[in-house]
């Protein structure tokens, strides 16, 4: 489980995010949505340090993160993977270690375990026989798949995916939905999801967070979420799915 | 930023360079892939400036010293003492200034305008130990190599062109590069290499790891990389030459 408490973060006076506080479920697909520039990566980066907030707390299983030395945040953040909004994959090495690099730094495993493992990662994202490519010659959205086989080789504890499926086709969204969705309950994982796409929401949205104007504006899960009345919140999610209904509309 | 603002944000990182890593394995393949590029890649460069330098140095040298009162042998003195005590330290130091230096800050620079260098950081590495202390330890490897190439090819510069201009003959050239040999001159420039290596190293990844922004941050990264580690050697050149050498 992991709590935020009252995150507030400006950059150069302008607010980005205005006491945001929530709780984001084990073993649930949290997802944190908005409009693009809304400030969800921000949000996500103050959840895991790589900015600081200016207040507020983070809290992992009722630690205090913020107030964390260098040393025992490092500690917890092998419990992490990440997915990067640009897959941030090192373009010095391969897929295959890319993948590996966690196993390499942090365990004792033999190489035969690391291969079984790295190629059981690289199937679940359908990038069998690609290990020896480099980052450079995948596609945008082969990038992403190799980026979300690394953030799970070591099954986290946490994992945090910034728009995992933004780029890909909806079939190979729909699929890396499902298995994030997956690995979170097969390993109860906390899992934070941003996202634009109303259909991630609707098919893995456990529990959702509608960040606009830098305040959290509405909670909620999947079900309710078309239910609402909340203005801005059906603006967001309804600019998407009126296209869906036009098609309807034609159809008939 | 002022002056002292980036010293002070520099020696946190060199701090943070010098934590204790996590894999020793990982550091010391990461070391193996640096020394390649950083030094084996450096290696042509090297020779090639060495060995014209080292020409230049002589020709000039014996035009200089036309007058008969001066003893032939003055001239391969003279290009050994040049190329031993400045050329093949603070010269080739800031030859690779330039090519290890903008080489260093790009690619660390990309690392973290691509969120590469975060990604390391979330996975509970010490991304600065990681990326930078493999390639301090690498230079400072190499370079008291690069320093020794760089004299043995200078001085032989030194001789095919001063015998094939015709102003020195090799019998005067190999007394000359003998005569009241110091060693303690080798030493010296060895020790002044090996500073260099560090500052070319740290200075460069400092500018580096502190890009923020896009591709054109990068590049003003890798051009101030070059610049200050050029002005910190220099800077540098003038307190060692008088502590070491006084
Ligand atoms: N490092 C930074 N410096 C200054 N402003 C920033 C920085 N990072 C983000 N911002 C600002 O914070 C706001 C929120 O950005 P953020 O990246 O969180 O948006 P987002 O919700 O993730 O959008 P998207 O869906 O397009 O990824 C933007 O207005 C952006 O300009
Ligand atoms: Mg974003």
């Amino acid at each position: 489980m992991i709590e935020v408490r009252h995150i507030t973060k400006s950059f150069a006076g302008q607010k980005v995010l205005d006491d945001v506080s929530t709780i984001f479920d084990q073993g649930k697909t949290n997802l944190i949505i908005g409009r693009s520039g809304s400030g969800k990566t921000v949000l996500l980066k103050c959840i895991v340090g790589l900015l600081e907030a200016d207040g507020g707390e983070v809290l992992y299983g009722g630690q205090c993160f913020t107030a964390m030395s260098g040393n025992d945040r490092k500690k917890i953040r092998q419990k992490f993977g990440m997915l990067f909004q640009g897959a941030a994959l090192f373009d010095s090495l391969s897929v295959e270690e890319n993948v590996k690099f966690n196993l390499d730094m942090f365990t004792v495993m033999s190489d035969h375990e690391k291969r079984e493992r790295v190629d059981f990662c690289l199937r679940r994202v359908n990038l069998e026989n690609k290990n020896h490519l480099y980052p450079s010659e995948l596609s945008g959205g082969m990038k992403k798949r190799a980026a979300i086989a690394r953030a799970i080789v070591m099954n986290p504890r946490y994992l945090f995916c910034d728009e995992p499926n933004s780029g890909l086709d909806p079939e190979t969204a729909i699929m890396i939905d499902r298995l994030i969705k997956e690995i979170t309950e097969e390993f109860n994982m906390t899992t934070i999801i941003n996202t634009h796409d109303i259909n991630s929401v609707l098919a893995i949205g456990e529990k959702v967070i509608f960040i606009h104007n830098g305040k959290k504006w509405w909670e909620g899960t999947k079900e309710e979420i078309l239910e609402d009345e909340n203005p801005e919140l059906n603006n967001f999610v309804f600019a998407a799915r009126a296209i869906k209904k036009m098609k309807k509309f034609e159809d008939i | 930023m002022n002056l002292l603002q980036h010293i002070g944000r520099y020696t946190l990182l060199v701090m943070k360079v010098f934590d204790r890593p996590e894999k020793h394995r990982m550091y010391y393949k990461r070391l193996l892939r640096e020394l390649g590029v950083l030094g084996i890649n450096s290696i042509g460069i090297v020779a090639i400036i060495s060995f014209f330098m080292g020409a230049v140095i002589t020709i000039q040298t014996a035009y200089n010293t036309e007058n008969p009162l001066y003893p032939a042998y003055l001239i391969g003195l003279a290009a050994r003492d040049s190329i031993l005590l400045e050329f093949s330290s603070t010269i080739v130091a800031l030859i690779l200034a330039g090519k290890v230096g903008s080489n260093i800050a790009s690619e660390i620079g990309t690392m973290k305008v691509t969120e590469q260098i975060d990604a390391l950081e979330i996975m509970g590495v010490n991304s600065a130990g990681y990326i930078i202390l493999p390639k301090i330890v690498a230079l400072i490897i190499f370079a008291p190599f690069l320093s020794i190439l760089s004299m043995l090819i200078g001085i032989f510069g030194g001789w095919i062109a001063g015998v094939s201009v015709g102003v020195v003959t090799t019998a005067d050239y190999v007394y000359g590069i003998q005569y009241a040999f110091i060693p303690y001159y080798i030493t010296y420039s060895l020790i002044k290499s090996v500073i260099f290596a560090f500052i070319i190293t740290s200075v460069s990844s400092y500018h580096g790891y502190y890009t923020s922004g896009g591709a054109l941050e990068v590049g003003r990264s890798s051009t101030l990389a070059v610049v200050h580690s050029s002005v910190v050697i220099l800077l540098f050149n003038l307190i060692l030459t008088q502590l070491l050498l006084s």
